[in-house]
């Protein structure tokens, strides 16, 4: 999508479709032909695994939707006959309620990465927020999928997501009582949830659409940060950027089976084998691994409503992260201060993952506390004075001389030619 | 685009704002019936009726649960000691002020019916625990007293009480 596409159509059919539909020619430029800078490692590999991760969901979805019942007093066992007696069910229910973790995982991975290397930064910022709309979209459908099954987890998570916004003044009640459907959550809330949940990966989809499209159109960041110079500095997405984001799918789908065939049910919770009971709370409640820092979050504040607007802080902070960050160099390989404050930020966010599957007493909450400041004190003070305080290394020169040092450049030309192919 | 602005208003302008105000109010119009069906509909409504609760099984220190538009609802029936411990405290100290006597019906000291939701996230506390004698949450560790009022965690409210009233000596209707 970014220049015109170099894309000749050979066949006589290829001719005639191509002045009507430029289909091909659009797929030829965007996942072909489409440069990508020759020093990418793995950690960008991650965006096309969550696009199959996505596929498979929608995939699995649909299938699993022939055979669930979305009604209070079916829904749980039409749930045990996907795993009973459906064909395969068992496989097409845990490859789902998996992928579902191993998408966020990927996601996470993803967002790191950006916040790494400085992906947001400019002319990124439209392309960093289409990923944060993608997390808000995951995170409102994951919540919705995980109330299908219509355990006891799955009650208790519908109805203390959907009270939050009771902490909203004045009409907090009544737009609880409009979610619901009802004095409570019960059937109606049930039936809706099914319907978005089915809608929302569609919208997914069409962002993601949107951000691939943002995509092509600043081009891919990369490891130095730094733009590619030349020709010589990107290679064709087919078939470098193909294979390898290939075998890291491998891999990664290596993990994945790993946790379907044999764990299963190692991140959900076993309460939610247990039928929906609106008399009894479980004991011990969490939502799922991926959402439980935002969890700590909620619970280290001791008021409600400002429990609340953190935890939607702690996700909407991020889309202002561009202007948040005053630095201009991208890549924390060149900001040596930035890059032990990223870490720390990575070891803040599994801190609070960790405290959100933790009761909320005693010295967790206090943990919790000081880590929830420190998140936020990461983007909006650190963030803001480490770009004025900090020197940065100095920058190579391009991106050739990043990876083979000065005076390395003639000997790769020809490593990096493309491929001719028919 | 060839059209200058001119100082006046013409009738052009004001068919541009008419137009755009009776497209605006179409798209309300619209969008109102798609919100209000989420609404509850008609039969949860009617499914809300008042119900009627006999006190006379209750003995002195349990507490039932019965359910009321799929809401449950605490019927406690206090001790002398649990209705001491709730007055003598210092409603000033409490961080949702209220007496123990303003929650229950006069005569009927020992009868606490309250809504049994936890006001924080909507969790149904545990009877009999915490460190008030009353209630605890399971889910983010509220405490509430033997008045069913907020002493302790992140709840930013007492349990709130059902409209109810003694139709008998021992009987109560809710709703």
């Amino acid at each position: 999508m970014s220049g015109h596409s170099t894309y000749q159509p050979q066949s006589a059919f290829m001719k005639w479709l191509e002045a009507r539909l430029p289909i091909w020619s659009l797929v030829h430029s965007s996942f072909i032909a489409y440069p990508t800078p020759r020093n990418l490692n793995y950690w960008w590999t991650f965006g096309g695994i969550l696009t199959v991760m996505l596929a498979i969901q929608i995939v699995t979805g649909i299938v699993l939707a022939m055979h669930y019942t979305p009604h209070v007093d079916y829904a749980f066992n039409s749930v045990e006959t996907i795993m009973r007696d459906v064909n395969y069910g068992w496989l097409l229910r845990y490859v789902h309620a998996a992928g579902a973790s191993m998408f966020f995982l990927a996601a996470y991975i993803h967002m790191f990465r950006g916040l790494y290397y400085g992906s947001y930064k400019a002319p990124r910022e439209v392309l960093w927020i289409l990923g944060v709309i993608i997390l808000l979209l995951m995170i409102a459908t994951g919540f919705m999928g995980y109330v299908l099954p219509w355990g006891q987890m799955s009650f208790w998570a519908a109805t203390v997501i959907t009270n939050l916004f009771s902490a909203i003044p004045v009409v907090g009640d009544s737009v609880v009582s409009w979610l619901w459907g009802g004095y409570s959550v019960g059937n109606p809330t049930l039936n809706r949830f099914y319907s978005l949940h089915y809608l929302l990966p569609f919208v997914i989809l069409g962002v993601v659409v949107l951000h691939i499209w943002a995509l092509h159109v600043v081009g891919q960041n990369n490891p130095t940060g730094i733009d590619p110079k030349s020709d010589r500095e990107t290679v064709p997405f087919t078939p470098y950027a193909t294979i390898k984001d290939g075998f890291m799918m491998v891999c990664f789908f290596i993990l994945f089976a790993w946790f379907v065939f044999y764990l299963p049910n190692y991140l959900g919770h076993a309460d939610n084998y247990i039928p929906a009971n609106p008399a009894v709370t479980p004991t011990h409640i969490v939502p799922e691994w991926y959402y439980l820092p935002f969890y700590a979050i909620l619970r280290a504040i001791p008021s409600k409503l400002l429990g609340v607007v953190m935890l939607g802080a702690a996700i909407v902070i991020l889309a202002f992260v561009p202007w948040l960050d005053t630095s201009r160099v991208r890549s924390a390989t060149y900001r040596p201060l930035y890059r032990q404050f990223f870490w720390i930020f990575v070891v803040v966010c599994i801190g609070l993952g960790w405290l959100g599957s933790k009761p909320a007493e005693g010295n967790y909450v206090l943990y919790a506390r000081v880590l929830t400041a420190w998140y936020f004190i990461h983007f909006l003070i650190i963030l803001p004075l480490l770009g004025l305080l900090e020197r940065p290394k100095p920058l190579p020169a391009s991106i050739t001389e990043s990876v083979l040092g000065k005076g390395g450049a003639p000997v790769a030309s020809g490593a990096a030619a493309p491929e001719r192919r028919g | 685009m060839t059209t200058t602005a001119s100082a006046e208003p013409t009738r052009r302008d004001f068919l541009y704002i008419a137009t755009g105000a009776v497209g605006a109010a179409a798209v309300a119009a619209a969008a109102w019936p798609l919100i209000s069906q989420m609404n509850p509909d008609a039969s949860t409504i009617a499914a809300g009726a008042p119900i009627e609760v006999d006190l006379s099984p209750i003995a002195a220190g349990q507490v039932i649960k019965v359910f009321w538009r799929g809401k449950p609802i605490f019927i406690s029936h206090r001790t002398a000691k649990d209705i001491e411990a709730a007055r003598s405290v210092d409603i000033r100290t409490l961080p949702d002020p209220q007496a123990d006597q303003d929650r229950v019906v006069k005569g009927h000291d020992q009868w606490l019916v309250v809504i049994g939701i936890c006001t924080h996230l909507g969790c149904i506390p545990l009877a009999h625990q915490g460190d008030y004698g009353g209630w605890f949450c399971p889910c983010h560790g509220s405490q509430y007293d033997t008045s069913a009022r907020i002493r302790r965690g992140p709840a930013p409210a007492n349990l709130p009480l059902p409209p109810y009233k003694f139709v008998a000596d021992t009987k109560i209707q809710i709703g």
